[in-house]
């Protein structure tokens, strides 16, 4: 496959699932805040910033941080790269430069999504209707993914869009546990309030896991075991295990020449994902470790585009 | 101004005429509603697939719908077998007159074409010279535009022996008339056209450097914001080969290679959609990001094919085309099968004069024109109009040719009041490899505005399928 066409088709379904996980990173932040101090409001509300590397943006270009604000600049903001128009945006850009090498259905969802959202008001975001329009994004990125799945021929541009989806996925997992963590719970002597609850409850509803962590641990919420839950349990489908396993098969299916730095490092961080203790994790630092994971994801999307996806 | 005109359908008498009358049948028995939801089906599905085409100067990005007649042009068999020989013949020769001028200038010699009219043309490319191509063919795929005139027989009006768009929606045409009237095609043997990409494929590989076993094809394309893109991806997706851009392609040790996810892989043969100006910044326009480094110098070392090949402009120019009458009797020693229609060539002194004089009855072209930009059609132009375009006649007459206006042939087309007939002009296409081939029809074109004769789809021009029927 070309490599200008492979980068499109990586890039289209990284961008897609960017949008996703921005809607859920909204749509939680928007029920948080209606709890707690001013303080921690505050705090919620720098979250998805951090998450996104945005504040520095957001500050010169808004000011004082406010929740219409903040959804304004996430959601519908053309001038914020991250926002979630911006993501749509480039999704149905880079889906429309390889039209002919994904299939018509992939196109056309992510051309309606686009023109949809192209004509959404900002006043629809920003009051009542946010929650309603953070879940018809989350809708969208359902469906392009599931027909993607179930329309494109198994070859390089699956391979490639699956690797796109899941290296993304893994990113914000691990960015969303490591801002809840750094950020929201800065002080140890907080954990296990009851404001707390809603914090921890809020984190696990951001990433479709609430009742999956009934279900599997049928406990409190306890911290260690959100960890467990987001990390390492593979049955969990937004888990860093899970995208893992999935970055792993698709690496392994993409018939590469002088990619052994990117599938090594690959196989590498599935295996130590696969092997790692969350009681080790944290007592040498949860913060420490998913910063070493966003290092190592990092550095995988780079080899990748050396190996497959940039220059000779 | 009532014209005369060649009616495709009905005779001088009304009657119609043998290989239509199956169609009017069916047209005098089909409810209008019944067509009408038809066309608006086929609407929908032309913009479902995304077939549409970029209109230059329009909002950037813009993308139209060429309008998609559900009436089809039908040629009896007959007509077309004299069609193809004369298409066949006309190709043969003109590629003979680029080998002769890239070579021996025989023809030059021979005082048949004027040595400025060759060497000084602005498309003659000095690289090609002495350069040997794969079974001497220049221009591997070329699109012929033909009109029928009212004394019924058909005229070339223009060559285009670069890179002819159009093809596609032949074929888009085709699948669409078959999905929506199965019922029409029961009634008579339609001649199939769905063969092209296949003939074009072994086509452009018969182009490949001569010891390549099994030559790698590629379809390069200047991008997603060029008008025809449509039809690049339309064609690269048909052959089953890779659609590149220029920057997909780099030159290394001698050979062209394509960027891949599995690393460098050779290119053996390149279907080129990208003017000859912009195919190599080393060699031509330096500010090109469309082309490809270093391509010329791996051609000219004979390592990579081009369809089609640089230079050929020269011989589809419409300065060149009074001549090509007498560049066929040259070659082949046969006369032309296919007539050409009498043209005036301004730098001539006296040509000149008769032009200035008649401009009001004339239709003027630029000799390096296309697409319906800038030409005069006398008749229908305004005084103004007129006079702008004496002064530029005058300021530089090598620029125009002028040819009589031509009543081009009516077919009934659906316009809002209903079946009327509009003009309609035909681009069969001819591929030329080891062999010359042809797929029996091509695409018809069909100017919606009543009275109009530009049929250009940048011009408000619709097409039509075209059936060859037994």
């Amino acid at each position: 496959m070309l490599a200008r066409v492979a980068d499109r088709v990586f890039w289209m379904s990284r961008q897609m699932e960017r949008a996703e996980n921005t809607a859920r990173i909204l749509g939680v932040t928007s029920n948080l805040v209606l709890f707690g101090t001013d303080e921690v409001q505050e705090r919620n509300l720098l979250a998805p910033l951090s998450i996104t590397d945005t504040e520095e943006l957001y500050r010169q270009q808004h000011g004082e941080l406010t929740l219409p604000e903040l959804i304004a600049f996430m959601a519908l903001d053309e001038k914020n790269p991250s926002s979630i128009y911006s993501c749509l945006k480039w999704a149905r850009e880079n889906a429309h430069a390889v039209r002919w090498q994904i299939t018509s259905e992939m196109w056309e969802t992510l051309n309606a999504t686009w023109l949809e959202v192209r004509a959404i008001p900002r006043s629809r975001v920003t009051g009542a209707g946010a929650t309603q329009f953070f879940d018809w994004v989350k809708e969208r990125s359902h469906l392009f993914r599931g027909v993607t799945y179930g329309t494109i021929v198994r070859g390089e541009a699956f391979n490639f869009s699956r690797l796109g989806t899941f290296l993304e996925r893994a990113d914000n997992t691990a960015r969303i546990l490591d801002v809840k963590y750094h950020i929201l719970l800065p002080s140890v002597d907080d954990v296990g309030g009851a404001l707390d609850y809603y914090q921890w409850a809020a984190l696990l509803r951001s990433v479709s896991s609430f009742e999956t962590y009934r279900q599997l641990y049928r406990d409190q919420i306890f911290p260690i075991k959100v960890a467990h839950l987001l990390i390492l349990e593979r049955r969990m489908p937004r888990s860093l295990a899970a995208c893992f396993d999935q970055v792993k098969e698709a690496m392994t299916r993409i018939r590469g020449q002088k990619d052994e730095a990117a599938k090594r490092l690959a196989s590498e961080l599935h295996a130590r994902l696969a092997y790692a203790d969350i009681e080790e994790v944290f007592k040498s630092g949860l913060h420490e470790y998913l910063t070493g994971v966003l290092e190592d994801i990092g550095e995988l999307g780079e080899r990748i585009q050396r190996a497959y996806l940039g220059a000779v | 101004m009532q014209r005369r005109h060649y009616d495709e359908m009905r005779g001088a008498d009304g009657e119609v005429r043998a290989h239509f009358r199956a169609l009017a049948d069916w047209l005098a028995e089909t409810p209008v509603e019944r067509v009408a939801e038809k066309r608006r089906e086929a609407d929908l599905l032309f913009h479902r697939v995304g077939i549409t085409f970029a209109v230059y100067g329009d909002d950037a990005g813009a993308e139209r719908l060429i309008p998609f007649d559900t009436v089809p042009r039908i040629i009896p068999k007959s007509e077309w077998t004299l069609l193809g020989k004369g298409l066949r013949q006309r190709v043969k020769a003109l590629n003979r007159f680029l080998h002769d001028i890239y070579h021996g200038q025989e023809i030059i010699k021979a005082g048949v074409v004027p040595a400025d009219q060759v060497l000084t043309n602005d498309a003659y490319q000095v690289s090609m010279l002495g350069l040997d191509l794969p079974n001497g063919v220049y221009s591997h795929v070329a699109g012929i535009d033909l009109i029928r005139h009212e004394d019924g027989k058909y005229y070339v009006l223009e060559d285009n022996l670069r890179t002819p768009s159009g093809v596609s929606y032949m074929l888009e045409n085709r699948k669409m008339m078959m999905r929506l009237f199965p019922e029409l095609f029961a009634r008579q043997r339609v001649q199939p056209v769905e063969h092209y990409p296949g003939l074009l494929l072994e086509t452009l590989r018969a182009a490949a450097p001569s010891p390549v076993r099994n030559p790698v094809v590629a379809v390069l394309t200047p991008g997603q914001h060029n008008s025809a893109y449509f039809e690049h991806a339309f064609l690269a997706q048909q052959m089953g080969v890779e659609l590149v851009e220029g920057g997909d392609l780099f030159v290394k040790d001698g050979y062209v290679h394509m960027r891949t996810t599995s690393g460098p892989q050779r290119v053996d043969v390149i279907y080129r959609r990208v003017d000859d100006a912009y195919l190599d910044p080393l060699a031509f326009r330096q500010d090109s990001l469309l082309g490809v480094p270093g391509l010329l110098s791996v051609y000219r070392a004979g390592n990579i094919g081009l369809a089609n090949a640089i230079g050929t402009g020269v011989a589809d120019d419409k300065s060149t085309y009074p001549y090509v009458p007498d560049i066929i009797r040259f070659y082949l020693s046969e006369e032309p099968i296919l007539e050409n229609v009498p043209t005036w060539q301004c730098k001539k002194p006296a040509d000149l004069e008769l032009v200035l004089d008649n401009l009001s009855d004339l239709v003027v072209k630029e000799v390096q024109g296309s697409g319906g930009y800038g030409m005069l059609i006398g008749p229908a132009a305004e005084k103004s109009e007129i006079e702008a375009f004496r002064a530029r006649i005058t300021a530089s007459p090598a620029n125009y040719i002028a040819q009589p206006t031509l009543s081009l042939s009516t077919c009934p087309t659906f316009v809002e009041q209903g079946l009327a007939p509009r003009h309609v002009d035909l681009r069969p296409y001819v591929l030329s490899g080891k062999e010359i081939k042809l797929v029996p029809g091509g695409l018809t074109r069909v100017a919606l505005r009543e009275g109009s004769l530009i049929v250009n789809s940048s011009q408000g021009g619709g097409t039509k399928d075209t059936w060859v029927v037994d």
